[in-house]
C-alpha cells in the first residue's frame, strides 16, 4: 500500500478522533446534567434523567444517527453532517457517562460522608472536597472504557455522510481493490489511538496514588 | 443544692428502624468531664445511641441537650416535639466530635490533609494555618512523621489515632467513640486505647461504646449495660460490676474474658 493511500487514511482518522473527543466532551457536560437530574430530589428531574438514560442507552447509536440526521432539517435546522454526527454520539455517549456517574457516586462509602458531616461540613462541601474526588477516582477506568467504545462506535457516522476513518478505508477499498490492506491498516489506526486513550487513563489512575478506598 | 449540668441528657429516647424499636425509652446523663462508656451484647442498641446523640440517627421520639441545648428536636409551646432548623443543629452538633468503628479518614487526603480539612472549609481557617494546626495535633499523638501519608499507607491503629485528631483539631467539647477499637489487632488496639487514656486524663467528656471491658471498667467513671434497647444497670464500675449482679451482666462478662473481662469475673 502506498504512502499517499496511508496518509488518506490518517486524514480522515483525525475527523474520527476530533468527532469522538468533542462527542465525548460535550456528553460528559450532558452526563452531568442528567446525573444531577436522576439523584434529584425532584420528581420531574429524576424521571426526565432515567427516561433519557433509557432512550439513549435502550435504541442503537445507528438509529439515533438517522433519527438524527432527518430530524434536524425536519425542524427547520440545516446543519452539516459532521454536527449532527457529533450530536448523535454526544448524546448517546451521556447517557452511559451518566450511568457509570451516579453508579461512582453511589459507592462512595456513606462513612466517609457521616464524618464530612461531623466535622461540620455543608452538604455542598461534602459534595465538592470528599464525594466528588473518590467518586472520580472509582469511576475513571469505566470513563475510559466508554471512551474507547465512543472511538470506535465513530465508524457508524458515516451513515450520515461523515467520511472518518472506515468509511475512507471502504472507499479507497473500493477503487483501489486492495480491502485487506485498506482495512488492516484502518483497524491498526484505531488500535494505536485507543492504545493511547488507554495509557492516558493508566497514566491518570497512576497520578492518583492514594490507594485503596 | 442541683447537680451540675450534665454534659449530654438524653431523655425517653426511642429509636424504631421500621417496626423494631431499637432503643426503647433511654433516659441517661453523660457527665461532663469524665468517660462515660456503653456496654452490652450485640444488637442492645449502644451504637444506635451514641448515633442518636451525633445526630446520625433521627430519633423517633425522646429528646437530647448538649449543654442544656436542645439537639435536633425540642419541646414545642404546646408540648409537641417539634424539629429545629438546619443551622442551629449544625451549631450544637459543632461541639460534638466523632469517631468511627472503621475510622472513616478521607483516602484522597494525607493524615493531615484529613485534620486540615474541615478547618479550612468549616472554620475558614488558611490552608497554612490549619496544616500548621494538624501538624501539632498528629505531633501530640507521636504521628508527626506520617503527616505526609495517605490513609492507605498507615496501619489500623495509626489510622484510627489520626481520626481522633482530626476530632480533637475541631476542639469538640464531647467525643463519641463508636467502638473505636472493635476493627483492630489487639496489638494495635493498645496505641488507640492509650491515645484516649489520655484524653480522658485531661478531663474531655468522652462517651464511648466498647467491647474494651478492662479499659471501660479502668477508665470509665460511668457504665451503662444496655440490654434489648434499654438501660439494665448503670453507675459507677464498682457498682455495675460488685458481686452480687445482675446475671445478664454475668452471662455478658464470661463472653469477653479476652477483652479484661476476666478480672471481674
Amino acid at each position: 500500500m502506498s504512502w499517499k493511500l496511508f496518509w488518506l487514511l490518517v486524514e480522515a482518522a483525525r475527523l474520527t478522533v476530533l468527532l469522538s473527543a468533542g462527542a465525548i466532551a460535550i456528553g460528559f457536560l450532558i452526563a452531568c446534567l442528567v446525573c444531577a437530574g436522576m439523584l434529584s430530589h425532584n420528581r420531574v428531574a429524576r424521571g426526565a434523567g432515567r427516561l433519557f438514560v433509557s432512550f439513549f442507552r435502550g435504541t442503537p447509536l445507528l438509529v439515533q444517527l438517522l433519527l438524527i440526521y432527518y430530524l434536524l432539517p425536519s425542524i427547520g435546522l440545516d446543519v452539516p453532517s459532521e454536527v449532527a454526527a457529533i450530536t448523535g454520539m454526544a448524546l448517546c455517549t451521556a447517557a452511559y457517562q451518566a450511568e457509570i456517574m451516579r453508579g461512582g457516586l453511589g459507592a462512595v462509602p456513606s462513612g466517609l460522608l457521616e464524618a464530612a458531616e461531623m466535622t461540620g461540613m455543608s452538604a455542598a462541601q461534602t459534595f465538592r472536597r470528599i464525594r466528588l474526588p473518590i467518586a472520580f477516582k472509582l469511576t475513571l477506568p469505566a470513563l475510559v472504557s466508554e471512551a474507547i467504545m465512543m472511538l470506535k462506535s465513530s465508524s457508524l457516522v458515516s451513515v450520515v455522510g461523515v467520511i472518518e476513518l472506515t468509511r475512507m478505508a471502504q472507499d479507497l477499498a473500493a477503487s483501489t481493490y486492495r480491502p485487506l490492506e485498506l482495512y488492516a491498516a484502518a483497524g491498526l489506526i484505531y488500535l494505536v489511538i485507543n492504545i493511547v486513550v488507554a495509557l492516558l487513563g493508566t497514566g491518570l489512575e497512576a497520578r492518583l496514588r492514594w490507594g485503596r478506598i | 443544692m442541683s447537680a451540675p449540668m450534665p454534659a449530654v441528657r438524653i431523655e425517653g429516647l426511642c429509636k424504631d428502624f421500621g417496626t423494631t424499636r431499637v432503643l426503647d425509652g433511654i433516659d441517661l446523663d453523660i457527665p461532663r468531664g469524665k468517660v462515660t462508656c456503653l456496654i452490652g451484647p450485640s444488637g442492645s442498641g449502644k451504637s444506635t445511641l451514641l448515633r442518636c446523640v451525633a445526630l446520625l440517627e433521627e430519633p423517633t421520639d425522646g429528646y437530647i441537650s448538649i449543654n442544656g441545648d436542645p439537639l435536633g428536636f425540642d419541646r414545642g409551646p404546646n408540648g409537641a416535639r417539634v424539629k429545629l432548623p438546619a443551622r442551629q443543629i449544625r451549631k450544637v452538633r459543632s461541639r460534638i466530635g466523632m469517631v468511627f468503628q472503621q475510622f472513616n479518614l478521607w483516602p484522597h487526603m494525607t493524615a493531615v490533609g484529613n485534620v486540615s480539612e474541615a478547618l479550612v472549609t468549616v472554620r475558614g481557617m488558611s490552608r497554612a494555618d490549619a496544616e500548621e494546626r494538624a501538624r501539632k495535633e498528629l505531633d501530640a499523638i507521636g504521628l508527626g512523621a506520617r503527616a505526609g501519608h495517605y490513609p492507605s499507607e498507615l496501619s489500623g491503629g495509626q489510622q484510627q489515632r489520626v481520626a481522633i485528631a482530626r476530632a480533637l483539631a475541631l476542639d469538640p467539647g464531647i467525643m463519641l467513640f463508636d467502638e473505636p477499637t472493635a476493627s483492630l489487632d489487639p496489638e494495635l488496639t493498645g496505641e488507640v486505647l492509650n491515645v484516649m487514656r489520655r484524653l480522658a486524663e485531661s478531663g474531655m467528656t468522652m462517651l464511648v461504646v466498647t467491647h474494651e471491658i478492662g479499659f471501660a471498667a479502668s477508665v470509665g467513671s460511668k457504665i451503662a449495660f444496655l440490654d434489648h434497647g434499654r438501660i439494665l444497670v448503670e453507675g459507677a464500675p464498682g457498682e455495675v460490676f460488685a458481686k452480687p449482679r445482675e446475671p445478664r451482666i454475668d452471662q455478658f462478662l464470661e463472653t469477653y474474658l479476652d477483652r479484661g473481662a476476666a478480672t471481674l469475673l
